[in-house]
């Protein structure tokens, strides 16, 4: 069966990027580790431009999200969508393009960001020539997941291959919107849009990068691997399909919570955050659809490390789509908005949702596509719980830092003026700061646990031949 | 569950990759539509189309250097611009904001809480989404030029509790050479109202300065363009 599939399906590719997603997984953290650190140690910048907090910050988010999220989406994306349909990728050779394609955008962001070569939009700081390269390869990657769709064996397209396609059109629209500009040389140009209007095309992409890539393209993953993994239907066909239309519509609407008060008009953050509100529902539809999944196979949790993870992202994934819409209330936003909480929040959903989610799905691929099993459970294990207590760890941190500055900043003392000097804040976050980074490095280690073990597990399918069985054997299936 | 079954028009679409494609494609333009479009069509979002004082109203024959502190929101300088550009070079946005909120704090720590008007020239906007730092909208004037000199090369020196990165290269390269011109052209062509003349002395309003030079004529001019009435509501 292993032959059979191996043959059929174009795993070669898959197999590139589930293991690149890895690599960037830990040079991601790694650098977000590093800049935690210099908040809490400024010398760490050693007064090298290009190790600042300001350059590097962009650095750990376009890795984290385009490196390791994008290779994780490009590598499960490519495999369900084959194993659902039944057929092989629409093109090999379009698969490869978007393969190099991408890790060539992602080395150019790795040095154009530190040499300060920035659109200084938060999440679309990549210059120009790279936005124009990430249009092309996105596409190319969308037509052929699209087109294998259109070629598909199966009567029926697939759920999880819904939300793949939803990302695949927003995040379109969203790149080309908010990457308009004009060029004055090859390293700089100036958003098309000013002021007001910038502001909330920018957060209409940032907000819906975060609804389409982290989350619909991640319940994707969650809508093919969980029911694999745990070798049990989706629980509810109805709820998914309410939960998809009304992400699907719903989303795009939050992205103006992110300015409130701010000099967007009143009506429109407004809007935003009763949609966010609304958002809830059907956040917690994915989130029971994969749980329940579970239902009467609870006991393969005990044993079945792989599944931890995925049931554990749906637990942070619940948690931090009620955080959300909490923090879009403007009551709550006056305090939130402009603190770590904020920081906190983004991370409950990239480290405890996103990445679980995801390493989950890895570990599968991995043996799925390398036709061998993982080099050791028991490092899985480990794995797990360090993910786990550094991702808590971080979040804890930063809940309590980032609403003790929410109060610092509004504290009057008896006399009705300020209690506190905006350095006194900083002065108060330096424990927080030194906590998050022990927790960034916990699940730092966590994920290079995980690189040593999919290394191993390769040079263990070569050292057996699974692979070069696979590929070879008489397909008997 | 019993509820494993497509019906209907869902079912269609199940069936039809491009008929699924077509409606996701519709379906997920509304709410940016709803919330993108009104922002460049109602008078309402810019303040100044109700009070035109906040914007500067350039007389024929004045330069930049016309303009006085609070005669309204005006196109950067050269230097100002170039400092504005290594501001965003070096990322000061991820740690500062640039919007203070209608907030009786923020109002004591910062000033008059900010207006969309007041960024109409600022191409990408600077507003931000953190404060490690504190915010920038009205720093213009509130510390000397020597205070902010001191603080970009080593700001422990004059804040112990602070941690930001120290800036020491900016006094030791020079803006002097960089492309003013092109950088006015391409403004003007988004709309800001730079003139021929803005544009032809650009370049030469660079020499001899360095990139700390140019920074602190930006943090300088931040939210002293426009005066604002502290009785008149701007904005509901």
């Amino acid at each position: 069966m292993d032959a059979a599939a191996e043959q059929k399906y174009n795993f070669a590719v898959v197999r590139w990027f589930t293991v690149m997603a890895v690599v960037y997984l830990v040079v991601g953290a790694l650098v977000g580790v590093y800049i935690a650190a210099e908040l809490a140690w400024p010398f760490l910048n050693f007064d090298l431009p290009y190790i600042t907090f300001g350059r590097l910050r962009p650095l750990h988010t376009n890795a984290v999200i385009f490196a390791f999220g994008g290779c994780a989406l490009m590598a499960t994306s490519f495999y369900s969508v084959q194993r659902t349909c039944g057929v092989r990728l629409w093109s090999d050779k379009l698969a490869w393009f978007t393969f190099w394609g991408w890790n060539l955008i992602i080395v150019s962001a790795v040095i154009t960001l530190p040499l300060g070569i920035t659109t200084a939009k938060e999440y679309a700081e990549l210059e120009w020539p790279i936005d124009l390269a990430i249009a092309v390869v996105w596409l190319v990657y969308s037509f052929n997941f699209i087109m294998t769709l259109a070629t598909r064996k199966t009567s029926h397209i697939y759920v999880s291959n819904w939300f793949f396609l939803g990302m695949m059109v927003m995040i379109t629209y969203l790149h080309v919107v908010n990457s308009l500009a004009v060029p004055v040389d090859l390293f700089k140009s100036y958003s098309a849009f000013s002021g007001v209007q910038d502001a909330m095309i920018q957060w209409w992409y940032g907000h819906n990068a975060v609804g389409f890539y982290l989350t619909a393209g991640f319940l994707g993953i969650m809508y093919y691997f969980v029911p694999k993994q745990a070798g049990r239907p989706v629980y509810s066909y109805r709820l998914s399909v309410v939960h998809f239309w009304a992400l699907m519509f719903g989303y795009v609407w939050l992205g103006s919570h992110h300015l409130q008060y701010t000099a967007l008009p009143d009506w429109a953050g407004s809007l935003g955050a009763a949609v966010s509100l609304a958002m809830i529902i059907p956040s917690w539809g994915g989130a029971v659809n994969g749980m329940m999944t579970l239902s009467g196979a609870w006991d393969k949790l005990r044993t079945d490390y792989i599944l931890r993870f995925m049931i554990m992202s749906l637990a942070f994934y619940a948690m931090s789509t009620f955080e959300g819409p909490v923090m879009s209330l403007k009551t709550v936003n006056a305090l939130s908005h402009y603190t770590d909480w904020t920081v906190g929040h983004v991370h409950s959903g990239a480290l405890g949702w996103v990445a679980m989610v995801a390493i989950g799905a890895i570990y599968h691929l991995m043996m799925r596509t390398f036709h061998t099993e993982m080099w050791s459970m028991k490092l899985i294990n480990a794995h797990f719980w360090t993910a786990t207590i550094g991702a808590v760890i971080y979040i804890v941190a930063m809940w309590v830092s980032g609403i003790m500055q929410g109060l610092m900043w509004r504290a009057y003392d008896e006399y009705g003026t300020l209690a506190y000097t905006f350095a006194e804040s900083v002065e108060a976050m330096h424990p927080y700061y030194a906590m998050r980074t022990v927790g960034g490095a916990i699940f730092l280690l966590g994920a290079l646990m995980m690189l040593i073990n999919v290394l191993m597990t390769v040079a263990k399918a070569s050292s057996e031949g699974s692979l070069q069985q696979a590929r070879t054997a008489a397909a008997t299936a | 569950m019993a509820d494993n079954q497509s019906t209907g028009f869902q079912e269609k679409m199940e069936k039809n990759v491009w008929l699924l494609l077509l409606i996701l494609a519709l379906a997920l333009t509304v709410g940016g539509i709803v919330e993108i479009v009104p922002l460049f069509t109602m008078k309402t979002t810019m303040e100044h189309n109700a009070a035109p004082e906040l914007v500067w109203q350039r007389q024929p024959g004045q330069t930049l250097h016309d303009h006085k502190p609070g005669d309204g929101v005006r196109p950067y300088t050269a230097l100002e611009l170039a400092g504005r550009d290594i501001y965003q070079r070096e990322g000061c946005y991820t740690c500062h904001s640039q919007m203070v909120r209608p907030f009786r704090d923020e109002k004591e720590r910062y000033g008059h809480y900010s207006l969309a008007s007041e960024s109409m020239y600022d191409h990408p906007f600077q507003w931000g989404s953190k404060r490690t730092g504190p915010d920038f909208a009205r720093l213009g004037g509130k510390y000397s030029d020597d205070w902010q000199r001191k603080h970009l090369r080593a700001p422990r020196s004059v804040v112990p509790e602070s941690v930001m990165p120290n800036y020491p290269w900016l006094k030791d390269s020079l803006v002097e050479g960089k492309d003013m011109a092109a950088r006015f052209k391409v403004m003007r062509l988004l709309g800001v109202p730079y003139t021929d003349e803005d544009i032809a002395s650009a370049n030469a309003e660079l020499a001899g300065k360095t990139e700390e030079d140019a920074m602190v004529a930006y943090l300088q001019v931040l939210g002293t363009m426009a005066k604002l009435d502290e009785n008149k509501v701007y904005r509901e």
